[in-house]
């Protein structure tokens, strides 16, 4: 019969219509900006560089390696390393980025600076309402306003970070323990004239940077 | 599907039935082992239609043409060579003196087709052609009249590579606009300073 | 008011379609020649998009190109992810872990789902089916999107594949999500079918319209559901078998007439057919290693040589031929877009129809304009 087609269609369309009234499954969308969706952990948006402790300029964990640097495919990341060094989590000097600057107009979130960083030091951040008005200095992020503490990070990944935690606190007990050994073996060669001998390295190893939160 | 002849059963079976067609086996040295046939401009188009048609090969479907810039490259060889210098009492020795020497392999733009079968469902076969440099020497003989879906891409390479397609119906820059002179492809491309995102933030 | 006949009998009238208009679907302009409402020329004309994509990855390290990859054919990432890394694996000779090859094909299929959905939504919103049939696909695009961002972290530009494997494991939460969604993704297929499927309104477009035959198919590269429709039965999942394809049962939907309801049905037939891939691969799926750690990701230099590797996207043959010389980028990288060789053939399928008819005749070919131009 010429016309069942459409009726057929008609009767989906109805069928749609009440049924978004009473299934969940046909009416998906949410009243943004009152409702919002949770966002799974994997979810991603642009770099934030982890401090430890309380000082992000002391904590922070980029020792300025600049792999992710050269690795990152639009090259978006600028960084200067700096002259001195100091201590990282399991106490072994390291030099720190100067100047790191992002610049999200250019970044493409594709998490290639996570993967290669060997320092745990750059992950992504969760917030996507990052409208600006300036469209330059607006969109050049530096350390400061990079740097996010350890805590943040457990906050909006907390598995991952569960298990960068994890894995740290392991090389710092192995640090500690090798650093300990060391001492030990120092001592013993160069009891003879104790004291001075077990110097700069030992000392500084065995009271670390209070490195990993739990 | 049928086991595709290797590169070489291919070669012979070309030279057999275009008479006159010149083919080199072109080994690819990487585990994917896709070798590759190097035509000559005269018989290329015979030899396209001669594989398009044949009837164990039925190479019906032209799946990618690409466009590959080999530039010039200069090789620096010490060579020993006798020469007549004078010594320290002013009489004039033979002596055997090293030499760089540099020699100039005049570099080439390359079109590369990759042919699969869809009544047999086989390959790839790889054809190769080559222009005679990359300066006045651009041309080479369009498969487009073999295959239509060469078109676009031919187009594409005459565009970003400036490979000039001899019977191509309609070549024109396709990815560019008209106007532009450059081939942006090249290895030896060096994009324009009046780049916006320059300009605009030293203004 | 009177206006003046711009064109008078016998004469003919250029109008250029695009490229800002809403059925090119992206910027994309056709140069049509008319005669009267009759199309007697055409010539896409493209570009608008061009970004080089070829020359950046060529510059940058193997790895550093699947993201750009990603933003080829933008809804379909994953699919795009997976010709490059299959390309690359191809070229340097790396095996991929068995659940890696399980996930690839969940993502891949739900890729194809979520990409035939939104094309015939967009296909009937251009024909006037206005919203409905759209907002249905999309609804269930959005289920599939939230499964690939808590996988990969990103809906779209899922970044996911690496070479020898994929980036992270999927959790048994996810999969019982993918298990979940497939299950009741029969019945969106059932409505959506019957939503339009009988229509005489849409037949009476579409039967006939943009008849692609067979040959010409063939000899134009035409490659996807668009050379199903014209009966030519290749479906690169059943010709290369790349992956673990071989292990799945299911069927290849071939048209007869190749015309513009054939391409509609096409898709309509290879979603079922991805929900039987899905439900046999998420029952088999094995506990493993999702990615070789042996393979060097970050400074990956392949021997000397090249390789083409290709698979099935849901626009048709996606390929990516690579050039190493030996260095940690790709001498030379180049992609074989399905969109972009599809629309050699517009010209052929607009000849003698009429002008309203070219906007569905495009619409069927399922192009992203991110992938024509590069």
């Amino acid at each position: 019969m010429l016309g069942e087609g459409i009726i057929q269609g008609l009767v989906e369309t109805a069928r749609n219509f009440f049924g978004s009234y009473v299934e969940k499954d046909r009416l998906t969308t949410v009243q943004y900006p009152e409702e919002r969706h949770t966002l799974p952990e994997a979810s991603r948006v642009f770099p934030i560089l982890l401090y430890d402790g309380d000082d992000a300029a002391k904590g922070l964990r980029c020792v300025a390696c600049q792999i992710c640097e050269k690795e990152c495919p639009p090259r978006c990341i600028h960084i200067e390393k700096s002259k001195d060094k100091k201590p990282d989590f399991v106490g072994k000097q390291q030099f720190y980025p100067a100047v790191f600057d992002i610049d999200v107009a250019v970044c493409m979130s594709c998490q290639i600076c996570v993967e290669v960083c060997p320092f745990d030091a750059i992950r992504m951040d969760k917030v996507y309402e990052l409208s600006t008005s300036d469209r330059f200095g607006g969109l050049l992020w530096t350390k400061e306003q990079l740097s996010k503490p350890n805590e943040y990070y457990q906050k909006i990944h907390p598995m991952e970070a569960a298990e960068t935690d994890e894995r740290r606190v392991k090389e710092l007990a192995e640090a500690q323990a090798k650093a300990a050994a060391a001492a030990a073996k120092a001592a013993q060669t160069a009891s003879p004239a104790p004291g001075d001998a077990s110097g700069n390295g030992a000392s500084a190893a065995a009271k670390p940077a209070t490195a990993v939160h739990e | 599907m049928t086991p595709l002849p290797s590169p070489e059963e291919i070669k012979t079976l070309i030279e057999a039935g275009v008479p006159g067609a010149t083919v080199t086996v072109i080994a690819n040295g990487s585990p994917s082992a896709q070798h590759s046939l190097l035509l000559d401009h005269e018989h290329a188009r015979a030899v396209a239609e001669f594989l398009r048609d044949h009837a164990e090969l039925k190479l019906d479907f032209c799946s990618l043409v690409t466009g590959v810039d080999w530039p010039d490259t200069e090789t620096t060889a010490k060579v020993k060579v006798k020469k007549l210098v004078a010594g320290p009492d002013g009489v004039e020795q033979e002596q055997e003196v090293e030499e760089t020497r540099k020699t100039k392999v005049p570099g080439y733009l390359e079109a590369v087709y990759h042919l699969f079968s869809m009544g047999k469902k086989h390959g790839p076969v790889v054809l190769r052609l080559r222009t005679a440099n990359r300066t006045d020497g651009t041309h080479l003989p369009s498969l487009t009249p073999v295959w239509r879906s060469a078109e676009f891409q031919e187009r594409e390479a005459f565009d970003l590579y400036g490979i000039v397609f001899d019977g191509h119906p309609d070549l024109r820059r396709i990815l560019m606009w008209d106007g532009f002179v450059d081939y942006p492809m090249r290895k030896d491309y060096v994009p324009p300073e009046d780049d916006i995102l320059v300009t605009g933030v030293k203004a | 008011m009177d206006l003046e006949p711009i064109a008078g009998p016998g004469e003919l009238l250029e109008v250029s379609m695009g490229p800002h208009h809403p059925s090119t679907h992206g910027v994309f302009r056709m140069d049509v020649r008319l005669d009267g409402e009759r199309v007697v020329r055409l010539k896409p004309v493209f570009g608008y998009l061009h970004r080089n994509h070829e020359k950046i990855a060529e510059k940058g390290a193997y790895l550093a190109a699947i993201p750009y990859t990603d933003r080829l054919d933008y809804l379909c990432s994953m699919t795009n992810n997976w010709g490059y890394v299959l390309a690359v694996e191809k070229l340097a000779g790396i095996q991929v872990p068995e659940r890696a090859e399980y996930i690839r094909v969940i993502v891949a299929e739900l890729t194809r789902f979520q990409n035939h959905a939104g094309l015939v939504g967009f296909l009937l919103q251009d024909m006037g089916a206005s919203g409905t049939p759209l907002m249905y696909a999309f609804r269930e695009r959005e289920k599939v999107l939230d499964l690939f961002e808590s996988l990969s972290g990103a809906r779209m530009m899922c970044n996911y594949m690496r070479f020898g494997g994929v980036r992270v494991d999927c959790s048994a939460e996810w999969l019982d999500e993918v298990r979940q969604l497939v299950g009741v993704l029969p019945r969106f297929l059932d409505e959506f079918e019957n939503l339009l499927r009988a229509n005489e309104i849409l037949m009476a477009r579409t039967q006939g319209t943009g008849v692609l035959p067979r040959e010409l198919a063939i000899n134009a590269g035409v490659t996807g559901p668009m050379l199903r429709a014209s009966g030519v039965n290749y479906d690169i999942r059943k010709v290369d078998k790349y992956g673990i394809y071989d292990r799945f049962k299911f069927g290849v939907p071939l048209g007869e007439h190749g015309d513009v309801y054939d391409r509609y049905m096409m898709r309509i037939l290879e979603m079922r057919e991805s929900v039987k891939i899905l439900e046999q691969a998420l029952r088999d799926i094995p506990a493993g290693p999702v990615i070789d750690p042996k393979v060097r990701l970050r400074g990956l230099r392949p021997k000397v040589g090249e390789a083409y590797g290709r698979i099935e996207s849901p626009k048709g043959e996606l390929g990516f031929f690579l050039i190493s010389d030996g260095s940690g980028n790709p001498y030379r990288y180049r992609v074989r877009p399905p969109c972009m060789i599809n629309l050699t053939i517009l010209e052929d399928m607009c000849l003698g129809e009429n002008i309203a008819d070219t906007v569905i005749i495009l619409g069927s070919v399922d192009i992203v304009l991110g992938e024509v131009d590069r």
